[in-house]
C-alpha cells in the first residue's frame, strides 16, 4: 500500500511540472503587463522610462526562460513569490484567502452529500414513480440552474423580504461562529444544490446498476431484509462512483467559486484569480493554477485509496 | 417608475437644505465603506489608482488642500498660512505647530522638505508619479522647523493645484531616511486616523487619532473599508452591510439602491472629472487625414446621446478637452462651434459625409478598440451606431484592461475608446493628454503637434486667469479641429449612501475629500 502511495505521488510530479510549463509560457503570450494597469491606471502619468524601470524590478525584461527558471528554482525551494500587484508573498495572499474557501467547499460537499444520498437512493428505489420524477426534476434543475444565478435570487431574496444582506467581510468560525455561518451558509447552499444534483444522479444510476446484481438477488433469496440489501450491499458498491464525482467536485471548488465568490463578496480563491488574471498578475496566476492542479492530484488519489477501503476487492499491492 | 423617480430626485433633494442647515455632528461610530478594488502599495507618491487614495487619504495630511464644501478653492492643509511672491516664483508655507505623526513624533519642515524631495527626485527603486507636475521646481528648503519654501525655475500657473494634490501625502522624513521605501508597505502620517490593519482582499480598518492637529477631529471613532465586487457593494449598501461607497454608482444601480433604501438613500450626483475619447491613430491610413479624423468627430451628436445614454450609464454631458462646468470650461455656445458639437445634425453628418468623400474614403470601414466593461462598450456601440449613420461601417472589438494598455503603447489599433481623469480640473492636469505624443506619455494618438505643444506650455506658466483662459480656449478649438483625439461624453457621478452619514463632501473627483476628518454618522450614540 505505502509503495502503490509512493508510486502516486511520484507521478504526480511529472504532471505538475507538465501544468506549470504549459500555464507558464501561456501566460506570458497574453498581451500586455501588469506595470502599466499599476503605473498608469486612473491617470497616472509616468513616463515611458519609469515603466521601463518597474518592469527590470519585477523582472519582467529577462527572458522568458531565464523567468521560469527561477519560478522553478522557487518552487523546489517552496518559494513561491511575490505578487506583482501587492508585492506580498504569493503563500500570503493564498494564505488569507485559502480558509473561507476550504470551508466553503466542505460546507457544499457536505450539503450535497446530505442531499444527495437520501435523494439518489430514494429515487433509484423508487424508480418510475412520482417520487422518481419529482427528485430527478429537483436534480435536473440544479444541474440546469446556475449557482452564481441561485445565489443572486437568494441574495434578493433575503434583501426584499428581510432587507437584510450577509455580512461582507469573513469572520473565522472560531472567532464568531454565528457571523462565519450567516456570511458562509448562503454560498453553501447555492453551490452544494448544484453539487447534491450531480451526485444524486450519479447514486441513482448506481443504485439502479447495484441492484440489478447477482449477490442483490442471492441476498434478497437468503431473505435478507431490504433495508439490510440497500444499506450493506447495494449502497456500499453504489458509493464508489459517486466518490468520485465528491472529490473531483470538491476539488472543483477550489479554484471553480470564481463567479459566486462575485456575487458573495468572499475573499476565497476563486475571486483572487479573476483579480490576477485581470492585472496580469502572472506569479498568482501560475501558483494558483498549480495549487488547483495539486488538489486534483490529491483528491484523485485520495479518492484511489478510499476504493480500496469501500471495495476490498480492490488492492493496490 | 415614477415612484421611483420622485424618491431618487428627493434624496438628492434632501442633500442640498442639509448643506445649508448646519447639524450639530455627533462622535463616535464607525463608518463602513465599499471600496472595489485591491492597492498596489501604500505609497500615495506612487500610485494614481483611487484603490490606493480612498484607502490611505485619512491616514496622512498634505500640504494644502482643496477646502471641502468649496471645491476648487484651496486652503491650508498642515500649512496655516502662505505667500506666493509677486513674481510667482518662491511660495513659503508656514506650518501649523505641534502636528503629530501616529508615532508621536512631531511633523516639521524636514518632513515636507525629504516628502516633496522625494516626488521630485525620486531615489532609485522609487516611483514617483506627479514627477512632472514639479519640474519646475528648482529647491525646497526649510529654513526653520515649521517654514517650507519652495523657488521655482519658471511660473507654473498650476503649482498651488499641485500643492493641494491629495497624492502628496506628507511623511517622516526619520522613516525615510531609514527606508526610502517605507510608505509602499507603512502607513504612518499625521492625518485623523490612524492604520490598524489590511487584510488583502477584504478590508482595510483605521482608528481615530486622538492627537490629531485639528482639534475636535475626527468626528469618527473609525472606519473600516470592505473591499467587494462590483454587484456586492450595491447588496451590501441595500441590506444595510456598508454606510457608502465613494467612487460610483450607475443609474441602474443607484435605483436599485433607492428602491431598497427608501428614505435612507442619500443621493448625490455631480458631472465627473472623466471623461470618454474617441482616439484615432494618426499613423494609420486613413486617420492620418484631419478630413476623415474631422468627419467622424463630426458624425458623433453628443448631445443627443447625453440625453438617452445618461439614463442608463455613467456617461454624461457634452464637454470639450476641460470638465463642463468648470471654470476653465468652455461655455455650450463656444462648444457648438467645434466639429461635431453642433445642435443640427442631419448638417453636420452631410458635412462629415462631404469630407469623406473628399478624402476618398466614402466606404470606410476601420476597427474600434474598447475595453470590455461598461460605460466603455455603451461608448462603443454609441460611436458605432453614429457612424453606420453616414455609412462608415464598424468592427468593434473588446479587449481586457492589460490588451487596452498593451495597444495604446504598442500603437496597434485604429480607433480606440480612451478615458481619461485627474484629481483637479487644473488645465495642465487635464489638456496634457491632448499634446504631443513624444511630450505626454497618456497621448495615444501618436500625433506631433507644436502648435498644441506651445498652448500648452503658454498656458501653464500664465498666472493670469482671463489670459490662460484664452489660451485654454485656443488650445481646445486647434485640438478640436485637428481631432487627433476628440471628447465624446464626460461622465456623471452618482454616490448613494446611507443618510446617517453626514459631513462628507461631494466633488467631482472620487480622488479628493478622502480623508474622513469632518464625517460623522448620525444616530451613532
Amino acid at each position: 500500500m505505502l509503495r502503490y502511495i509512493a508510486k502516486r505521488i511520484f507521478l504526480m510530479v511529472p504532471t505538475l511540472l507538465g501544468v506549470a510549463v504549459l500555464t507558464f509560457f501561456m501566460l506570458r503570450v497574453v498581451p500586455g503587463d501588469i506595470v502599466e494597469i499599476k503605473l498608469r491606471g486612473d491617470g497616472g502619468t509616468v513616463t515611458q522610462e519609469v515603466i521601463e524601470r518597474e518592469r527590470e524590478r519585477l523582472g519582467l525584461n529577462k527572458p522568458v526562460v531565464v523567468q521560469f527558471g527561477d519560478w522553478m528554482k522557487g518552487l523546489v525551494t517552496l518559494d513561491f513569490g511575490t505578487s506583482m500587484w501587492t508585492g506580498r508573498a504569493v503563500i500570503d495572499e493564498i494564505g488569507v484567502r485559502i480558509g473561507l474557501t476550504l470551508q466553503v467547499a466542505v460546507m457544499a460537499a457536505v450539503i450535497s452529500v446530505l442531499i444527495a444520498l437520501p435523494l439518489g437512493t430514494i429515487s433509484a428505489l423508487f424508480r418510475d414513480t412520482w417520487i422518481d420524477y419529482g427528485v430527478r426534476i429537483v436534480t435536473i434543475a440544479g444541474l440546469a440552474v446556475p449557482s452564481f444565478w441561485l445565489g443572486m435570487l437568494m441574495i434578493m431574496g433575503l434583501l426584499t423580504f428581510f432587507a437584510w444582506s450577509p455580512p461582507v467581510t469573513y469572520t473565522p468560525f472560531t472567532e464568531d461562529p454565528i457571523a462565519n455561518m450567516s456570511q458562509l451558509i448562503w454560498p453553501a447552499l447555492a453551490v452544494g444544490y448544484r453539487y447534491s444534483a450531480v451526485v444524486a444522479r450519479m447514486v441513482r444510476s448506481s443504485i439502479i446498476e447495484v441492484m440489478k446484481e447477482d449477490y442483490i438477488r442471492t441476498a434478497r433469496a437468503k431473505g435478507v431484509y431490504e433495508r439490510l440489501v440497500v444499506g450493506r450491499h447495494a449502497m456500499r458498491n453504489a458509493l464508489l462512483p459517486a466518490i468520485t464525482v465528491v472529490g473531483l467536485e470538491f476539488a472543483f471548488l477550489i479554484g471553480g467559486l470564481v463567479v459566486t465568490e462575485q456575487v458573495f463578496n468572499l475573499n476565497g480563491i476563486g475571486r483572487l484569480f479573476v483579480e490576477a488574471v485581470g492585472r496580469n498578475d502572472f506569479i498568482i496566476v501560475q501558483t494558483l493554477v498549480l495549487l488547483i492542479a495539486v488538489m486534483f492530484t490529491v483528491v484523485n488519489l485520495v479518492i484511489d485509496l478510499l476504493y480500496g477501503v469501500l471495495d476490498p476487492r480492490i488492492r493496490y499491492a | 417608475m415614477k415612484a421611483l423617480t420622485s424618491t431618487i430626485a428627493a434624496a438628492i433633494l434632501a442633500t442640498l437644505p442639509l448643506a445649508a442647515v448646519a447639524e450639530t455632528p455627533q462622535r463616535g461610530g464607525t463608518l463602513s465603506w465599499a471600496i472595489i478594488a485591491e492597492p498596489p502599495t501604500y505609497d500615495c507618491h506612487a500610485t494614481g489608482t483611487f484603490a490606493v487614495m480612498q484607502r490611505v487619504a485619512p491616514h496622512y495630511s498634505t500640504l494644502m488642500k482643496f477646502e471641502p464644501g468649496n471645491y476648487p478653492n484651496i486652503v491650508g492643509d498642515l500649512a496655516a498660512s502662505w505667500d506666493v511672491s509677486p513674481d510667482s516664483l518662491t511660495y513659503t508655507f508656514k506650518l501649523h505647530p505641534n502636528v503629530k505623526f501616529h508615532d508621536g513624533t512631531v511633523l516639521t519642515s524636514a518632513d515636507l522638505k525629504a516628502t516633496y524631495d522625494r516626488i521630485i527626485n525620486p531615489p532609485d527603486g522609487i516611483v514617483s508619479n506627479r514627477q512632472a507636475s514639479f519640474t519646475k521646481v528648482a529647491s525646497v528648503e526649510a529654513p526653520d522647523p515649521l517654514t517650507v519654501v519652495f523657488k521655482m525655475k519658471e511660473v507654473d500657473a498650476s503649482m498651488m493645484t499641485n500643492f493641494a494634490s491629495p497624492w502628496n501625502c506628507v511623511y517622516s522624513a526619520a522613516r525615510l531616511k531609514q527606508d526610502p521605501n517605507f510608505p509602499a508597505k507603512n502607513i504612518m502620517g499625521t492625518g485623523p486616523f490612524k492604520f490598524v490593519e489590511h487584510v488583502a482582499g477584504s478590508h482595510w480598518t483605521g482608528e481615530r487619532f486622538a492627537d490629531y492637529f485639528r482639534k475636535g477631529r475626527p468626528y469618527l471613532d473609525g472606519f473600516r473599508s470592505v473591499t467587494m465586487t462590483s454587484a456586492a457593494r450595491v447588496n451590501a449598501l441595500a441590506g444595510g452591510q456598508i454606510d457608502a461607497e465613494f467612487r460610483g454608482f450607475s443609474p441602474t444601480e443607484r435605483d436599485r439602491i433607492v428602491r431598497a433604501l427608501g428614505k435612507d438613500a442619500n443621493v448625490l450626483q455631480e458631472s465627473w472629472l472623466l471623461h470618454m475619447i474617441i482616439t484615432f491613430n494618426t499613423e494609420r491610413k486613413p486617420f492620418d487625414d484631419p478630413r476623415v479624423r474631422k468627419a467622424l468627430s463630426l458624425a458623433l451628436d453628443r448631445w443627443g446621446g447625453s440625453t438617452s445614454l445618461s439614463k442608463i450609464s455613467l456617461l454624461g454631458a457634452p464637454g470639450g478637452l476641460v470638465r463642463p462646468g468648470s471654470e476653465w470650461s468652455a461655455s455650450p455656445k463656444d462648444m457648438e462651434k467645434w466639429p461635431g458639437y453642433g445642435r443640427d445634425m442631419a448638417a453636420n453628418r452631410a458635412e462629415a459625409k462631404r469630407l469623406l468623400k473628399e478624402a476618398g474614403q466614402e466606404n470606410l470601414t476601420l476597427t474600434l478598440m474598447d475595453r470590455n466593461i461598461a460605460p466603455y462598450v455603451t461608448a462603443g456601440i454609441f460611436a458605432i451606431d453614429q457612424w453606420r449613420q453616414i455609412g462608415v461601417k464598424v468592427e468593434h472589438k473588446q479587449v481586457e484592461l492589460a490588451s487596452w494598455y498593451a495597444l495604446q503603447n504598442s500603437g496597434d489599433f485604429e480607433v480606440f475608446v480612451d478615458s481619461f481623469t485627474q484629481f483637479s480640473d487644473d488645465p495642465s492636469n487635464v489638456l496634457y493628454k491632448y499634446a504631443s505624443h513624444d511630450r505626454s506619455p497618456v497621448a495615444v494618438h501618436r500625433a506631433i503637434d507644436r502648435e498644441l505643444d506651445q498652448l500648452f506650455a503658454e498656458q501653464a506658466r500664465t498666472a493670469d486667469k482671463a489670459k490662460r483662459l484664452e489660451l485654454i480656449r485656443k488650445f481646445e478649438n486647434r485640438a478640436m479641429e485637428q481631432a487627433y483625439s476628440v471628447p465624446l461624453l464626460w461622465w456623471q457621478r452618482i454616490v448613494v449612501m446611507n443618510d446617517r452619514v453626514k459631513g462628507w463632501t461631494m466633488s467631482p473627483t472620487h480622488m479628493i475629500y478622502q480623508d474622513l476628518g469632518d464625517v460623522w454618522l448620525a444616530g451613532s450614540r
